[in-house]
């Protein structure tokens, strides 16, 4: 029961030059995982997820959904894509019905369920995502920006995916608008134990959230691993265009000023620790 | 599907044509264009198909390039051809139960098609070696005399422009937009056509949205920028007449000189 990607390959055909997006990857993402995709502008990372809800046919390769091969000729997509829920960016631009709740509506109706199923499962969505009940009803287009953001992610939570990727969830938010949504995510991930697999630029973020971080290169999963693991890379990841965490930067340079603290941090929350810890060495130390 | 077609569409290459000032082409075309119309006999076809020859080879654009250009309009083209040879009357070839095709029929639909082909290929030259800013560009110069007239030129060529550059960006969204739905479970292609229609509904207002959107921040932006329209408003990149441009122009005339030419003799020999 997990995503398994067998190396897949994907090219772009455009006015007879061909780009090969994706190379060879294989990956295996289980269940339940909190998975972070981070990688520079144009390194496939878009193109992959687009993959795993068959929105993309791969050139060669293979995509297995709880092992089946979801490019067989008799597995049915629509199924597939009520399973593996995915986010695009800015998804607001997709937003198009009267009122927010009917919007919410769009996906599960489309699954074929009973009228009321369908207003329960809005109902759901929108509280997961932290939307007021005032705002259930007014237009989606009257909404901030942040509000349109959950609206349409409830649009897709409303479908109950077993799977959600969310490409760029957080850009265009501001850091409290940010937070809450990653907070709510996490929260979500844990409760209905999901899959949450997160595209993003934030190396912050990631080292919050994820549990495991896919590193991609120009096509290709370079680095796979969990936070702590992938950040201690940082001079690979700078020649990728990428950075660690900034707090990674600074307990580094903390330790070559000679303070004894561990430098494969990667939140604030441990770095708090780290450093407290090693004042109160320097004071027993005394 | 929408990229298979060449008419407007722009290809790279550095070539004297695509140096050529887009008045120059502009005029040219017409020119050409008007020429195929004048006269309806072999020897105008022929000195018209050397001339196109030449400026394709100058043009430096694959020869397949073109005639890819020519696919959607094949259907067009053979309803012309099989109208023409039904319904002109004239002297019979064949006749068979209620349908007659006729000598000047068939003359007809011949001098149609060619002319047809001719006129598409030429055409497809003009937008293959300009951009669309450039042609925007001449239009605006060429059209200039109209303002006297009150016909807003500038704003006109400048809309034109606007469209140009927005298509590519609305396919993109639209792309972008149907992922999305479909991601929702969305279903464009099954179903009959209300069914279809309605279908359309979750990516058409999205689409529509957008547009809305970009317009505003484009007018912003253009605001933003002190832009108050045509009068008065200089060009970066103004068009000038180099040499070349006045060459071309010579061998405009030349080609226009041979062809009537060409035409009036062609018109005393019996075909």
């Amino acid at each position: 029961m997990a995503i398994i990607v067998n190396k897949l390959n994907y090219n772009y055909n455009d006015g007879g030059k061909t780009t090969q997006v994706l190379k060879d990857i294989s990956v295996v993402i289980p269940d339940g995982q909190f998975l972070g995709i981070i990688g520079h502008t144009g390194s496939g990372k878009s193109t992959f997820v687009q993959h795993l809800n068959g929105l993309l046919k791969a050139g060669s390769g293979t995509v297995y959904y709880n092992g089946e091969d979801i490019s067989d000729k008799d597995y049915d997509l629509k199924k597939l894509r009520s399973k593996v829920g995915l986010v695009f960016q800015y998804p607001e631009h997709q937003l198009f019905e009267v009122d927010v709740f009917k919007d919410v509506c769009f996906g599960p109706r489309n699954l074929g369920l009973e009228e009321k199923k369908v207003q329960l499962r809005a109902f759901a969505a929108l509280k997961q995502v932290g939307v007021p009940e005032e705002l259930f009803y007014a237009s989606p287009f009257e909404l901030s920006g942040g509000q349109k953001r959950r609206v349409a992610i409830a649009g897709v939570l409303a479908m109950e995916p077993e799977v959600l990727i969310l490409d760029e969830p957080t850009a265009g938010l501001d850091p409290k608008g940010r937070d809450e949504l990653l907070e709510q995510l996490a929260k979500l991930q844990k409760e209905r134990e999901i899959t949450i697999i997160l595209v993003s630029h934030s190396m912050e973020d990631m080292a919050n959230y994820a549990e495991r971080i896919l590193v991609m290169d120009q096509g290709s999963i370079v680095l796979d691993g969990t936070p702590k693991e992938v950040f201690a890379h940082d001079k690979e990841l700078e020649e990728m265009g990428l950075a660690s965490p900034q707090v990674t930067y600074i307990m580094k340079e903390l330790k070559k000023r000679g303070f004894s603290v561990e430098e494969k941090v990667t939140t604030i929350e441990e770095a708090k620790k780290e450093i407290l810890n090693s004042f109160k060495r320097k004071v027993a130390g005394c | 599907m929408l990229r298979d077609i060449t008419l407007g569409q722009y290809y790279q290459a550095d070539s004297c044509l695509h140096r050529l000032d887009p008045r120059v082409k502009l005029i040219g075309t017409l020119a050409y264009v008007i020429s195929l119309f004048l006269f309806k006999n072999i020897t105008v076809y022929v000195i018209a198909a050397v001339f196109l020859w030449s400026v394709i080879k100058l043009s430096k654009v694959p020869f397949s390039f073109m005639v890819k250009g020519l696919k959607p309009v094949i259907m067009i083209l053979l309803l012309t051809v099989v109208c023409n040879m039904l319904f002109t009357p004239g002297t019979s070839v064949i006749s068979f139960w209620k349908i007659t095709i006729t000598y000047e029929g068939l003359k007809m639909a011949f001098f149609m098609t060619i002319r047809f082909i001719m006129l598409i290929v030429g055409s497809t030259i003009m937008t293959l070696t300009t951009t669309p800013n450039q042609l925007t560009d001449g239009l605006e110069s060429l059209l200039a005399p109209l303002n006297k007239i009150k016909v807003p030129v500038h704003e006109v060529a400048m809309m034109m422009a606007i469209a140009l550059r927005f298509i590519p960006i609305l396919m993109e969204e639209t792309d972008k937009i149907m992922k999305a739905q479909i991601a929702r479970g969305a279903d464009f292609e099954s179903g009959n056509i209300i069914k279809r229609v309605k279908a359309m509904l979750p990516l058409l207002i999205p689409l529509f949205v957008s547009a809305f959107r970009r317009a505003n921040d484009l007018a912003m932006a253009m605001e933003a920028r002190c832009y108050r329209g045509g009068a008065g408003r200089t060009k970066m990149k103004p068009l000038i007449y180099k040499i070349s441009d006045k060459k071309a122009l010579v061998c405009v005339g030349i080609y226009m000189a041979v062809l009537i030419a060409g035409g009036i003799l062609g018109n005393r020999l019996p075909i």
